[in-house]
């Protein structure tokens, strides 16, 4: 017997046990919402679409620290100048997108759902290694559309709860196109200008660091991204725009205040009118 | 070929209904009450793994009673079709009584089309602005749906736990004292005539807080329930109205 057989009772997909995963529901109820299964055809669309760009995480005493420029791009036009590319991905944990702007914003909104859905299902949270495994297994399925273009990649860090000690918590997981996952150890940088983010993190991070001091390190690796790559956005005093920056701590993840980001990039920059090369 | 007995359809509905009626009956007692602070879930539970009240979405509850694999299989759902609706549309958009109507479609489908049917009871509580525009929703076996704003009791002995509760019911009063009515309510029944005594062991409890942005589920346990079961000792009318309620129920 199917649930369409009785009209008014709500489909079989809905009452089926067996899965906590939003998305694989997705897929047997409407899986042309899911990003990968529109059907496209052959040929290439990086141009057709917003491209967003740096994002720079890294691991701190307390956690982590991310942070990302406000620029999305269309070739040379600059498509927004207050973009958001770091979002909260739960209580604890936090991601970032660079690549096709629409479709990582799309990703990003998928996944928060996805970790919802099963803490409410399950009745707790997955653990930090989960969730950052699910996420690989989200963008192997945008496979096929990233070899037309419109590649998605995502960087996701967190706060471990179930880390043996404070030391050990901080943890930061990048990916490429193909739904490869990496460990990384201290920092890491996606993006178009991530070859001078993590150039100018090489130079400042040091283990062990506090939150206000990885905050500063951040905004200043973006800097430098922005100095050297067109389509990452620096710091616009004019306008008042800033990085986001998010931390995730044992506290939870939250967003640091933009008056505070904003009172560090100008330091940064008064810094960069003294020195113009740090 | 085997000779096929007629049976009129006012016998089988009545005959499930009362099939379903007999084993809700025999369940534990779930109260929900709204008050200023927001819509308070509170279920007799032995079990500390397997829950009665539950979240569905940011501003909505669940509660039931009843046979547990049936009422998870419901809560399952609309988890489903809240978070499906919330990514369809806007997370604003999701809201109890869509939820309630499905839920009582899905019921009545069951009740009407399966040789058994679902031995449950449930309630979607919405979390308004404001007390009065909380929404508390009861649904039944067959399908049937029940507004009923500002309390509600499901279970075996629900209507003796309405009385408790239509005789304290306060919009406006904090989430203490609306604890202690519910309390006063859950164990006013089964102690034949003499109000029993609940522990947090056997209590369940959750609140939809009014206040909190986002989600606003959240259960209440541990050092929580202490403290909130400490609160209505220190209240001396407490007591006699549980007494009073007992008697309404002897007479």
């Amino acid at each position: 017997m199917t649930g369409q057989e009785f009209p008014g009772k709500l489909p079989n997909a809905f009452m089926t046990a067996g899965t906590s995963s939003f998305s694989e529901f997705l897929m047997q109820v409407a899986p042309e919402m899911l990003p990968g299964r529109r059907p496209l055809p052959p040929g290439d669309f990086a141009a057709v679409s917003a491209h967003a760009t740096t994002i720079v995480a890294l691991r701190t005493a307390e956690g982590v620290v991310m942070a990302g420029d406000r620029r999305a791009t269309m070739g040379n036009y600059i498509s927004s100048r207050d973009i958001e590319k770091v979002f909260p991905a739960d209580g604890y944990s936090l991601v970032g997108i660079a690549g096709t702007a629409g479709l990582g914003i799309e990703l990003v909104k998928l996944y928060q759902l996805e970790l919802e859905h099963y803490e409410k299902i399950e009745g707790a949270p997955l653990t930090l290694n989960g969730k950052a495994n699910r996420l690989a297994t989200m963008l192997r399925g945008n496979l096929g559309i990233a070899l037309q273009g419109l590649a998605v990649v995502p960087l996701f860090a967190g706060f471990d709860v179930d880390a043996a000690s404070l030391e050990e918590a901080g943890k930061i997981y990048s990916f490429d196109v193909v739904g490869g996952i990496y460990a990384e150890r201290d920092f890491d940088s996606i993006g178009s200008g991530s070859m001078f983010a993590k150039s100018s993190l090489k130079k400042r991070y040091r283990r062990d660091i506090g939150t206000e001091e990885a905050v500063k390190i951040a905004v200043e690796s973006l800097y430098d991204a922005a100095d050297d790559d067109s389509a990452t956005g620096g710091p616009d005093p004019t306008r008042d725009l800033y990085p986001v920056v998010m931390t995730a701590t044992a506290e939870g993840s939250k967003r640091i205040e933009e008056a505070v980001v904003a009172d560090v990039a100008r330091s940064v920059i008064a810094a960069r009118t003294e020195n113009p090369y740090g | 070929m085997a000779m096929q007995f007629y049976t009129s359809p006012e016998q089988i509905m009545r005959d499930r209904a009362e099939f379903a009626r007999k084993n809700i009956s025999r369940g534990r007692n779930v109260v929900v009450v709204s008050c200023a602070d927001g819509v308070l879930l509170v279920a007799e539970n032995v079990s500390s793994a397997l829950h009665k009240v539950y979240e569905l979405y940011d501003r909505i509850g669940f509660a039931a009673v009843g046979k547990y694999n049936e009422f998870e299989n419901l809560r399952t759902a609309g988890v489903r079709m809240a978070d499906l609706r919330g990514y369809s549309y806007d997370r604003r958009d999701v809201n109890a009584a869509s939820l309630a109507k499905a839920y009582a479609q899905t019921l009545g489908a069951i009740f009407s089309e399966q040789t058994k049917p679902f031995e449950v009871e449930i309630c979607v509580a919405g979390v308004g602005a404001g007390p009065q525009e909380d929404e508390l929703y009861r649904l039944t076996f067959d399908g049937s749906i029940n507004d009923e704003p500002g309390y509600l009791a499901m279970g075996g002995d629900a209507d003796q736990l309405k009385e408790v509760l239509a005789d304290g019911h306060d919009f406006e009063a904090p989430l203490a004292d609306a604890f202690a009515l519910a309390l006063r309510a859950l164990s006013s029944s089964g102690g034949n005539g003499t109000p029993r005594e609940l522990t947090k062991e056997v209590l369940e409890v959750a609140v939809l807080e009014r206040a909190r942005p986002g989600r606003a589920f959240r259960r209440i346990e541990g050092l929580a329930l202490d403290a909130l079961l400490a609160t209505p000792a220190a209240e001396p009318e407490a007591e006699p109205a549980a007494d009073e309620a007992a008697e309404t129920d002897e007479s």
